[in-house]
Protein backbone atom coordinates (compact mmCIF):
# COMPACT_ATOMS: atom_id res chain seq x y z
CA UNK A 1 0.00 0.00 0.00
CA UNK A 2 1.68 3.19 -1.03
CA UNK A 3 0.76 6.47 0.56
CA UNK A 4 -0.15 9.72 -1.20
CA UNK A 5 2.88 12.02 -1.41
CA UNK A 6 3.26 14.64 1.31
CA UNK A 7 2.51 18.22 0.30
CA UNK A 8 2.39 19.81 3.76
CA UNK A 9 4.89 18.63 6.40
CA UNK A 10 3.24 20.58 9.23
CA UNK A 11 -0.22 19.01 8.96
CA UNK A 12 0.08 15.91 6.78
CA UNK A 13 3.59 14.50 7.19
CA UNK A 14 4.48 10.89 6.51
CA UNK A 15 7.80 9.56 7.80
CA UNK A 16 7.77 6.88 5.06
CA UNK A 17 7.63 9.46 2.24
CA UNK A 18 10.47 9.14 -0.29
CA UNK A 19 11.50 12.78 0.25
CA UNK A 20 11.87 12.12 4.00
CA UNK A 21 14.05 9.06 3.36
CA UNK A 22 16.22 10.87 0.82
CA UNK A 23 16.90 13.99 2.93
CA UNK A 24 14.96 14.58 6.16
CA UNK A 25 17.28 17.29 7.52
CA UNK A 26 15.72 20.35 5.83
CA UNK A 27 12.26 19.05 6.79
CA UNK A 28 13.23 18.83 10.46
CA UNK A 29 15.03 22.20 10.36
CA UNK A 30 11.98 23.91 8.95
CA UNK A 31 9.56 22.27 11.37
CA UNK A 32 11.79 23.09 14.36
CA UNK A 33 11.72 26.75 13.34
CA UNK A 34 8.04 27.00 12.36
CA UNK A 35 5.99 24.18 13.87
CA UNK A 36 8.11 22.21 16.36
CA UNK A 37 5.44 19.55 16.99
CA UNK A 38 3.79 18.59 13.70
CA UNK A 39 0.66 16.44 13.41
CA UNK A 40 -0.70 14.18 10.70
CA UNK A 41 -3.96 12.24 10.45
CA UNK A 42 -2.14 9.41 8.75
CA UNK A 43 -1.69 6.13 10.69
CA UNK A 44 -4.73 6.97 12.81
CA UNK A 45 -3.06 10.12 14.15
CA UNK A 46 0.66 10.75 14.66
CA UNK A 47 2.69 13.61 16.20
CA UNK A 48 6.24 14.59 15.28
CA UNK A 49 8.16 16.61 17.89
CA UNK A 50 11.43 17.91 16.44
CA UNK A 51 13.35 19.73 19.22
CA UNK A 52 15.76 18.06 21.61
CA UNK A 53 13.76 19.41 24.54
CA UNK A 54 10.45 17.87 23.42
CA UNK A 55 11.93 14.56 22.26
CA UNK A 56 13.73 14.21 25.61
CA UNK A 57 10.65 15.17 27.64
CA UNK A 58 8.53 12.51 25.90
CA UNK A 59 11.23 9.85 26.18
CA UNK A 60 11.36 10.51 29.94
CA UNK A 61 7.58 10.64 30.42
CA UNK A 62 6.54 7.01 30.81
CA UNK A 63 3.38 8.10 32.68
CA UNK A 64 1.67 9.61 29.64
CA UNK A 65 3.33 7.65 26.83
CA UNK A 66 3.54 3.88 26.45
CA UNK A 67 6.18 1.84 24.58
CA UNK A 68 3.62 -0.88 23.84
CA UNK A 69 4.58 -0.42 20.22
CA UNK A 70 7.58 1.58 19.00
CA UNK A 71 6.99 1.18 15.26
CA UNK A 72 4.24 3.31 13.72
CA UNK A 73 1.75 1.23 11.71
CA UNK A 74 -1.82 1.63 10.49
CA UNK A 75 -3.09 -0.76 13.16
CA UNK A 76 -2.53 -0.74 16.90
CA UNK A 77 -0.52 -3.35 18.85
CA UNK A 78 -2.27 -6.49 19.99
CA UNK A 79 0.08 -7.52 22.80
CA UNK A 80 -1.04 -5.70 25.96
CA UNK A 81 1.05 -3.29 28.06
CA UNK A 82 3.12 -3.38 30.22
CA UNK A 83 4.95 -6.36 28.64
CA UNK A 84 4.21 -5.92 24.94
CA UNK A 85 5.38 -8.09 22.08
CA UNK A 86 9.18 -7.80 22.46
CA UNK A 87 10.37 -7.03 26.00
CA UNK A 88 12.00 -4.78 27.05
CA UNK A 89 11.55 -2.37 24.13
CA UNK A 90 7.77 -2.80 24.16
CA UNK A 91 7.48 -2.80 27.96
CA UNK A 92 6.54 -0.08 30.44
CA UNK A 93 7.47 0.30 34.10
CA UNK A 94 7.48 -1.50 36.41
CA UNK A 95 7.80 -4.68 34.28
CA UNK A 96 10.36 -3.06 31.98
CA UNK A 97 13.06 -2.73 34.63
CA UNK A 98 13.60 -6.44 35.30
CA UNK A 99 13.15 -7.54 31.68
CA UNK A 100 15.88 -5.08 30.69
CA UNK A 101 18.16 -5.89 33.62
CA UNK A 102 18.27 -9.49 32.46
CA UNK A 103 19.95 -8.46 29.20
CA UNK A 104 22.37 -5.82 30.43
CA UNK A 105 25.33 -7.99 31.56
CA UNK A 106 25.67 -9.62 28.13
CA UNK A 107 26.00 -6.12 26.59
CA UNK A 108 28.21 -4.44 29.21
CA UNK A 109 31.34 -2.68 27.91
CA UNK A 110 33.56 -5.44 29.26
CA UNK A 111 31.51 -8.28 27.75
CA UNK A 112 31.44 -6.51 24.39
CA UNK A 113 35.19 -5.80 24.38
CA UNK A 114 35.70 -9.57 24.27
CA UNK A 115 33.96 -9.70 20.87
CA UNK A 116 36.23 -7.13 19.28
CA UNK A 117 38.91 -9.46 17.84
CA UNK A 118 36.21 -11.61 16.22
CA UNK A 119 34.54 -8.54 14.71
CA UNK A 120 37.85 -7.18 13.42
CA UNK A 121 38.79 -10.47 11.78
CA UNK A 122 35.38 -10.66 10.15
CA UNK A 123 35.66 -7.10 8.76
CA UNK A 124 38.99 -8.05 7.19
CA UNK A 125 37.42 -11.18 5.72
CA UNK A 126 34.72 -9.07 4.06
CA UNK A 127 37.32 -6.79 2.50
CA UNK A 128 39.48 -9.74 1.41
CA UNK A 129 36.53 -10.77 -0.74
CA UNK A 130 36.57 -7.46 -2.67
CA UNK A 131 40.37 -7.06 -2.71
CA UNK A 132 41.60 -5.56 -5.98
CA UNK A 133 38.18 -4.32 -7.14
CA UNK A 134 38.04 -0.71 -8.27
CA UNK A 135 34.40 -0.41 -7.23
CA UNK A 136 32.48 -1.84 -4.32
CA UNK A 137 29.18 -1.28 -2.59
CA UNK A 138 30.03 -0.37 1.00
CA UNK A 139 26.45 -1.05 2.14
CA UNK A 140 25.89 -4.37 0.40
CA UNK A 141 29.42 -5.79 0.42
CA UNK A 142 30.45 -4.56 3.86
CA UNK A 143 28.23 -2.69 6.33
CA UNK A 144 25.20 -4.95 6.21
CA UNK A 145 27.11 -8.11 7.05
CA UNK A 146 28.89 -6.99 10.21
CA UNK A 147 26.05 -6.73 12.77
CA UNK A 148 24.39 -9.85 11.36
CA UNK A 149 27.48 -11.99 11.87
CA UNK A 150 28.14 -10.70 15.39
CA UNK A 151 24.58 -11.08 16.72
CA UNK A 152 24.30 -14.56 15.14
CA UNK A 153 27.40 -15.50 17.10
CA UNK A 154 26.04 -14.02 20.34
CA UNK A 155 22.68 -15.80 19.97
CA UNK A 156 24.31 -19.04 18.82
CA UNK A 157 22.53 -19.18 15.44
CA UNK A 158 24.14 -20.68 12.33
CA UNK A 159 26.37 -18.15 10.54
CA UNK A 160 24.99 -19.45 7.25
CA UNK A 161 21.51 -18.12 8.05
CA UNK A 162 22.63 -14.50 7.70
CA UNK A 163 20.72 -13.90 4.47
CA UNK A 164 17.51 -15.02 6.17
CA UNK A 165 18.03 -12.57 9.05
CA UNK A 166 18.39 -9.69 6.64
CA UNK A 167 15.19 -10.76 4.93
CA UNK A 168 13.42 -10.75 8.32
CA UNK A 169 14.62 -7.21 8.91
CA UNK A 170 13.39 -6.01 5.53
CA UNK A 171 10.08 -7.80 5.92
CA UNK A 172 9.25 -6.73 9.45
CA UNK A 173 10.83 -3.38 10.30
CA UNK A 174 11.36 -1.74 6.94
CA UNK A 175 8.02 -2.67 5.36
CA UNK A 176 5.42 -0.98 7.54
CA UNK A 177 3.56 -0.16 4.32
CA UNK A 178 2.64 -3.76 3.58
CA UNK A 179 -0.95 -4.89 4.11
CA UNK A 180 -1.63 -6.36 7.54
CA UNK A 181 -2.09 -9.92 6.22
CA UNK A 182 1.30 -9.81 4.51
CA UNK A 183 2.96 -8.48 7.68
CA UNK A 184 1.39 -11.26 9.74
CA UNK A 185 2.67 -13.82 7.25
CA UNK A 186 6.17 -12.33 7.45
CA UNK A 187 6.14 -12.37 11.24
CA UNK A 188 4.99 -15.99 11.04
CA UNK A 189 8.10 -16.94 9.07
CA UNK A 190 10.34 -15.23 11.63
CA UNK A 191 8.51 -16.99 14.47
CA UNK A 192 8.88 -20.38 12.83
CA UNK A 193 12.61 -19.81 12.36
CA UNK A 194 13.06 -18.75 15.98
CA UNK A 195 11.01 -21.70 17.24
CA UNK A 196 13.42 -24.08 15.47
CA UNK A 197 16.43 -22.34 16.99
CA UNK A 198 14.90 -22.34 20.46
CA UNK A 199 14.04 -26.04 20.21
CA UNK A 200 17.57 -26.80 19.11
CA UNK A 201 18.88 -24.88 22.14
CA UNK A 202 16.52 -26.70 24.48
CA UNK A 203 17.80 -30.02 23.14
CA UNK A 204 21.45 -28.87 23.10
CA UNK A 205 22.02 -26.08 25.64
CA UNK A 206 25.22 -24.12 25.08
CA UNK A 207 27.03 -21.02 26.21
CA UNK A 208 25.18 -18.31 24.29
CA UNK A 209 22.45 -15.72 24.75
CA UNK A 210 19.64 -18.00 23.61
CA UNK A 211 20.46 -20.67 26.19
CA UNK A 212 20.92 -17.92 28.76
CA UNK A 213 17.40 -16.57 28.13
CA UNK A 214 15.89 -20.05 28.21
CA UNK A 215 17.42 -20.50 31.63
CA UNK A 216 16.79 -16.98 32.96
CA UNK A 217 14.32 -16.27 35.74
CA UNK A 218 12.15 -13.32 36.67
CA UNK A 219 10.81 -13.46 40.23
CA UNK A 220 12.01 -17.05 40.48
CA UNK A 221 10.10 -18.31 37.44
CA UNK A 222 11.43 -19.16 33.99
CA UNK A 223 10.40 -16.67 31.31
CA UNK A 224 7.36 -17.70 29.35
CA UNK A 225 7.82 -18.79 25.75
CA UNK A 226 6.42 -15.55 24.34
CA UNK A 227 8.87 -13.46 26.35
CA UNK A 228 11.89 -15.53 25.26
CA UNK A 229 10.81 -15.50 21.59
CA UNK A 230 10.00 -11.78 21.62
CA UNK A 231 13.31 -10.85 23.22
CA UNK A 232 15.32 -12.99 20.81
CA UNK A 233 13.44 -11.46 17.88
CA UNK A 234 14.22 -8.02 19.30
CA UNK A 235 17.93 -8.75 19.69
CA UNK A 236 18.08 -10.23 16.21
CA UNK A 237 16.23 -7.35 14.55
CA UNK A 238 17.09 -4.30 16.68
CA UNK A 239 20.81 -4.59 16.14
CA UNK A 240 20.95 -5.31 12.44
CA UNK A 241 19.57 -2.54 10.24
CA UNK A 242 20.40 0.05 12.92
CA UNK A 243 24.13 -0.70 13.06
CA UNK A 244 24.31 -1.39 9.34
CA UNK A 245 22.82 2.08 8.84
CA UNK A 246 25.29 3.75 11.19
CA UNK A 247 28.31 2.11 9.52
CA UNK A 248 26.97 2.89 6.04
CA UNK A 249 26.11 6.53 6.79
CA UNK A 250 29.55 7.07 8.32
CA UNK A 251 31.32 5.67 5.25
CA UNK A 252 29.00 7.78 3.05
CA UNK A 253 30.06 10.91 4.96
CA UNK A 254 33.76 10.07 4.58
CA UNK A 255 33.33 9.25 0.88
CA UNK A 256 32.00 12.74 0.17
CA UNK A 257 34.21 14.64 2.66
CA UNK A 258 37.83 13.91 1.71
CA UNK A 259 39.26 16.22 4.39
CA UNK A 260 37.48 14.22 7.13
CA UNK A 261 38.49 10.93 5.52
CA UNK A 262 42.17 11.89 5.44
CA UNK A 263 42.06 13.31 8.93
CA UNK A 264 40.53 10.17 10.40
CA UNK A 265 43.00 7.92 8.57
CA UNK A 266 45.93 9.99 9.88
CA UNK A 267 44.75 10.75 13.42
CA UNK A 268 43.49 7.50 14.95
CA UNK A 269 43.19 9.17 18.38
CA UNK A 270 40.30 11.15 16.90
CA UNK A 271 38.28 7.98 16.38
CA UNK A 272 36.32 7.88 19.68
CA UNK A 273 35.10 11.45 19.12
CA UNK A 274 34.48 10.92 15.42
CA UNK A 275 32.28 7.89 16.14
CA UNK A 276 30.08 9.94 18.45
CA UNK A 277 29.87 12.83 16.02
CA UNK A 278 28.89 10.53 13.15
CA UNK A 279 26.28 8.93 15.42
CA UNK A 280 24.97 12.39 16.30
CA UNK A 281 24.86 13.69 12.75
CA UNK A 282 23.48 10.54 11.10
CA UNK A 283 21.58 8.91 13.97
CA UNK A 284 19.68 6.12 12.24
CA UNK A 285 16.86 5.43 14.68
CA UNK A 286 13.50 7.13 15.28
CA UNK A 287 11.36 5.43 17.91
CA UNK A 288 7.67 5.90 18.73
CA UNK A 289 5.25 5.89 21.63
CA UNK A 290 1.48 5.68 21.94
CA UNK A 291 -0.45 8.29 23.93
CA UNK A 292 -1.93 6.49 26.97
CA UNK A 293 -4.89 8.82 27.58
CA UNK A 294 -5.97 12.18 26.19
CA UNK A 295 -3.27 14.58 27.29
CA UNK A 296 -2.09 18.05 26.42
CA UNK A 297 1.63 18.19 25.74
CA UNK A 298 3.15 21.66 25.19
CA UNK A 299 -0.18 22.96 23.90
CA UNK A 300 -0.81 19.96 21.64
CA UNK A 301 -4.05 18.08 22.28
CA UNK A 302 -2.81 14.50 22.08
CA UNK A 303 -5.50 11.83 21.92
CA UNK A 304 -5.43 8.35 23.43
CA UNK A 305 -3.90 5.82 20.98
CA UNK A 306 -2.31 8.43 18.74
CA UNK A 307 1.33 7.81 17.86
CA UNK A 308 4.19 10.10 18.83
CA UNK A 309 7.39 9.70 16.84
CA UNK A 310 10.68 10.25 18.70
CA UNK A 311 13.08 11.41 15.97
CA UNK A 312 16.36 11.22 17.90
CA UNK A 313 18.15 12.25 14.67
CA UNK A 314 16.22 15.54 14.65
CA UNK A 315 16.94 16.13 18.35
CA UNK A 316 20.61 15.64 17.44
CA UNK A 317 20.45 18.47 14.89
CA UNK A 318 18.68 20.98 17.16
CA UNK A 319 20.65 24.27 17.11
CA UNK A 320 19.20 25.16 20.53
CA UNK A 321 21.01 22.14 22.00
CA UNK A 322 24.17 21.76 19.88
CA UNK A 323 26.55 24.46 18.68
CA UNK A 324 26.79 24.34 14.87
CA UNK A 325 24.26 21.52 14.91
CA UNK A 326 24.21 21.22 11.12
CA UNK A 327 28.00 20.85 10.78
CA UNK A 328 29.85 17.57 11.16
CA UNK A 329 32.89 18.22 13.38
CA UNK A 330 34.81 15.01 13.96
CA UNK A 331 36.61 16.52 16.97
CA UNK A 332 33.46 17.78 18.73
CA UNK A 333 34.22 17.38 22.44
CA UNK A 334 30.86 18.36 23.93
CA UNK A 335 28.40 15.85 22.56
CA UNK A 336 25.38 14.71 24.56
CA UNK A 337 23.73 13.19 21.50
CA UNK A 338 20.66 10.99 21.76
CA UNK A 339 21.31 8.46 18.98
CA UNK A 340 20.75 5.61 21.44
CA UNK A 341 17.70 7.18 23.03
CA UNK A 342 17.28 8.81 26.43
CA UNK A 343 15.93 7.53 29.72
CA UNK A 344 14.99 4.01 30.74
CA UNK A 345 14.96 2.52 27.22
CA UNK A 346 18.54 3.59 26.40
CA UNK A 347 19.72 1.15 23.75
CA UNK A 348 20.83 -2.08 25.42
CA UNK A 349 23.11 -2.70 22.45
CA UNK A 350 24.86 0.68 22.48
CA UNK A 351 28.23 -0.70 23.56
CA UNK A 352 28.03 -3.40 20.90
CA UNK A 353 26.95 -0.93 18.21
CA UNK A 354 29.79 1.46 19.10
CA UNK A 355 32.35 -1.33 19.02
CA UNK A 356 31.10 -2.54 15.63
CA UNK A 357 31.06 0.99 14.19
CA UNK A 358 34.56 1.77 15.42
CA UNK A 359 36.08 -1.52 14.25
CA UNK A 360 34.26 -1.31 10.89
CA UNK A 361 35.64 2.18 10.22
CA UNK A 362 39.15 1.37 11.45
CA UNK A 363 39.44 -1.70 9.23
CA UNK A 364 37.89 0.07 6.23
CA UNK A 365 40.28 3.05 6.49
CA UNK A 366 43.25 0.76 7.04
CA UNK A 367 42.51 -1.38 4.01
CA UNK A 368 40.95 1.27 1.73
CA UNK A 369 42.32 4.66 2.75
CA UNK A 370 41.21 6.39 -0.48
CA UNK A 371 37.63 6.17 -1.72
CA UNK A 372 34.84 8.35 -3.08
CA UNK A 373 31.24 8.02 -4.22
CA UNK A 374 31.22 6.13 -7.53
CA UNK A 375 28.56 8.36 -9.02
CA UNK A 376 27.76 12.06 -8.85
CA UNK A 377 24.07 11.15 -9.00
CA UNK A 378 22.59 11.28 -5.46
CA UNK A 379 20.06 8.62 -6.52
CA UNK A 380 22.88 6.06 -6.76
CA UNK A 381 22.80 5.96 -2.94
CA UNK A 382 19.44 4.59 -1.83
CA UNK A 383 18.37 5.42 1.74
CA UNK A 384 15.96 3.24 3.69
CA UNK A 385 12.87 5.08 4.81
CA UNK A 386 10.67 4.97 7.86
CA UNK A 387 12.13 4.73 11.33
CA UNK A 388 15.59 3.37 10.54
CA UNK A 389 17.51 5.47 8.04
CA UNK A 390 20.73 4.44 6.37
CA UNK A 391 22.20 3.80 2.93
CA UNK A 392 21.05 0.50 1.43
CA UNK A 393 23.22 0.95 -1.67
CA UNK A 394 26.52 2.81 -1.45
CA UNK A 395 28.62 2.38 -4.61
CA UNK A 396 32.19 3.59 -4.08
CA UNK A 397 35.20 4.00 -6.34
CA UNK A 398 38.35 2.98 -4.49
CA UNK A 399 42.01 3.92 -4.83
CA UNK B 1 38.01 18.72 42.20
CA UNK B 2 35.49 15.93 42.76
CA UNK B 3 33.11 14.12 40.40
CA UNK B 4 29.91 12.33 41.29
CA UNK B 5 27.51 10.09 39.31
CA UNK B 6 23.84 10.30 40.23
CA UNK B 7 22.88 6.65 39.77
CA UNK B 8 19.19 7.51 39.56
CA UNK B 9 19.89 9.54 36.42
CA UNK B 10 22.58 7.28 34.92
CA UNK B 11 21.16 5.06 32.17
CA UNK B 12 24.40 3.36 31.30
CA UNK B 13 25.41 5.17 28.12
CA UNK B 14 28.97 4.45 29.36
CA UNK B 15 30.41 7.61 27.85
CA UNK B 16 32.18 8.52 31.10
CA UNK B 17 33.85 5.14 31.37
CA UNK B 18 34.99 5.32 27.73
CA UNK B 19 36.41 8.83 28.08
CA UNK B 20 37.85 8.71 31.60
CA UNK B 21 38.33 5.15 32.86
CA UNK B 22 40.73 6.55 35.50
CA UNK B 23 37.78 8.34 37.12
CA UNK B 24 34.75 6.14 36.43
CA UNK B 25 33.86 2.47 36.35
CA UNK B 26 30.67 0.69 35.31
CA UNK B 27 29.05 -2.38 36.85
CA UNK B 28 27.65 -5.37 34.93
CA UNK B 29 24.41 -3.46 34.39
CA UNK B 30 26.15 -0.48 32.82
CA UNK B 31 25.53 1.82 35.78
CA UNK B 32 28.49 4.10 36.41
CA UNK B 33 30.16 5.15 39.64
CA UNK B 34 33.10 7.39 40.42
CA UNK B 35 36.43 5.87 41.53
CA UNK B 36 38.58 6.97 44.48
CA UNK B 37 35.69 8.71 46.22
CA UNK B 38 35.35 10.99 43.21
CA UNK B 39 38.69 12.71 43.87
CA UNK B 40 40.14 14.09 40.61
CA UNK B 41 43.93 14.57 40.44
CA UNK B 42 44.85 17.88 38.75
CA UNK B 43 46.14 16.20 35.59
CA UNK B 44 42.73 14.53 35.05
CA UNK B 45 40.56 17.62 35.44
CA UNK B 46 40.22 17.97 31.67
CA UNK B 47 39.00 14.39 31.39
CA UNK B 48 36.50 14.93 34.19
CA UNK B 49 35.02 17.90 32.31
CA UNK B 50 34.97 15.86 29.10
CA UNK B 51 32.92 13.14 30.82
CA UNK B 52 30.43 15.71 32.08
CA UNK B 53 30.05 17.25 28.62
CA UNK B 54 29.29 13.91 27.03
CA UNK B 55 26.80 12.37 29.45
CA UNK B 56 23.44 12.49 27.65
CA UNK B 57 21.52 12.12 30.91
CA UNK B 58 23.28 14.92 32.85
CA UNK B 59 24.07 12.34 35.52
CA UNK B 60 27.58 13.57 36.36
CA UNK B 61 28.32 16.61 38.48
CA UNK B 62 31.61 18.32 39.30
CA UNK B 63 32.45 20.05 42.55
CA UNK B 64 35.33 22.37 41.68
CA UNK B 65 36.31 23.25 45.27
CA UNK B 66 36.70 19.96 47.11
C1 LIG C 1 23.88 2.21 15.80
C2 LIG C 1 23.10 1.21 16.16
C3 LIG C 1 21.90 1.34 17.06
C4 LIG C 1 21.11 2.43 17.29
C5 LIG C 1 21.22 3.83 16.70
C6 LIG C 1 20.10 2.01 18.25
C7 LIG C 1 19.13 2.85 18.75
C8 LIG C 1 18.25 2.52 19.76
C9 LIG C 1 17.33 3.43 20.37
C10 LIG C 1 17.14 4.89 19.98
C11 LIG C 1 16.65 2.76 21.35
C12 LIG C 1 15.62 3.35 22.29
C13 LIG C 1 14.26 2.78 22.13
C14 LIG C 1 13.17 3.59 22.77
O1 LIG C 1 13.41 4.65 23.38
O2 LIG C 1 12.02 3.17 22.62
C15 LIG C 1 17.15 1.40 21.33
C16 LIG C 1 16.71 0.39 22.16
C17 LIG C 1 17.18 -0.91 22.13
N1 LIG C 1 18.20 -1.40 21.33
FE1 LIG C 1 19.29 -0.33 20.02
N2 LIG C 1 20.31 0.69 18.57
C18 LIG C 1 21.40 0.25 17.87
C19 LIG C 1 21.96 -1.02 17.92
C20 LIG C 1 21.51 -2.03 18.74
C21 LIG C 1 22.13 -3.33 18.87
C22 LIG C 1 23.40 -3.76 18.17
C23 LIG C 1 21.35 -4.06 19.74
C24 LIG C 1 21.53 -5.45 20.25
C25 LIG C 1 21.78 -6.48 19.57
C26 LIG C 1 20.26 -3.21 20.16
C27 LIG C 1 19.29 -3.58 21.05
C28 LIG C 1 18.37 -2.73 21.62
C29 LIG C 1 17.42 -3.14 22.63
C30 LIG C 1 17.28 -4.52 23.26
C31 LIG C 1 16.67 -1.99 22.97
C32 LIG C 1 15.52 -1.88 23.98
C33 LIG C 1 15.99 -1.32 25.28
C34 LIG C 1 14.88 -1.07 26.26
O3 LIG C 1 13.73 -0.91 25.84
O4 LIG C 1 15.14 -1.04 27.47
N3 LIG C 1 20.39 -1.99 19.53
N4 LIG C 1 18.13 1.28 20.36
S1 LIG D 1 27.89 8.85 30.71
FE1 LIG D 1 26.24 9.35 32.11
S2 LIG D 1 24.62 7.91 31.70
FE2 LIG D 1 26.46 7.19 30.79
S3 LIG D 1 27.34 5.74 32.24
FE3 LIG D 1 28.31 7.69 32.57
S4 LIG D 1 27.02 8.62 34.06
FE4 LIG D 1 25.85 6.96 33.29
Amino acid sequence: MSHPPVTDWETDFDHTDVAYAADPFPIWDELRAKCPIAHSDRYGGVWLPTTHEDVAAIAYDTDHFTSQSVIVTEGRPMAPAPIGIAPPISSDPPFHHDARRLLLPAFSPKAIAALEPFTRAYCHELLDAVEGQTELDAAEDYAQHIPVRVIAKMLGFPAGDADQFREFVTNTIESVDLPVEKRIENFGRLEAYLRDQVEDHIAHPRDDLTSFLLDARLDGALLDEGHVGGTIALLLLAGIDTTWSAIGASIWHLARTPTDRERLANEPELMPFAIEELLRAYAPVTMARLVKDDFEFNGCPMKKDEWVLLPFPSANRDPAFFADAGRVELDRTENRHAAFGLGIHRCVGSNLARMELQVALEVFLERIPVFELASGDPAAVRWSGGQVRGPRTLPLRVG
Amino acid sequence: MRVHVDQEKCQGHNRCYALAPELFDVDDYGTAHELNGGQVPPELEGKARLAVSNCPEYAITIDEDS
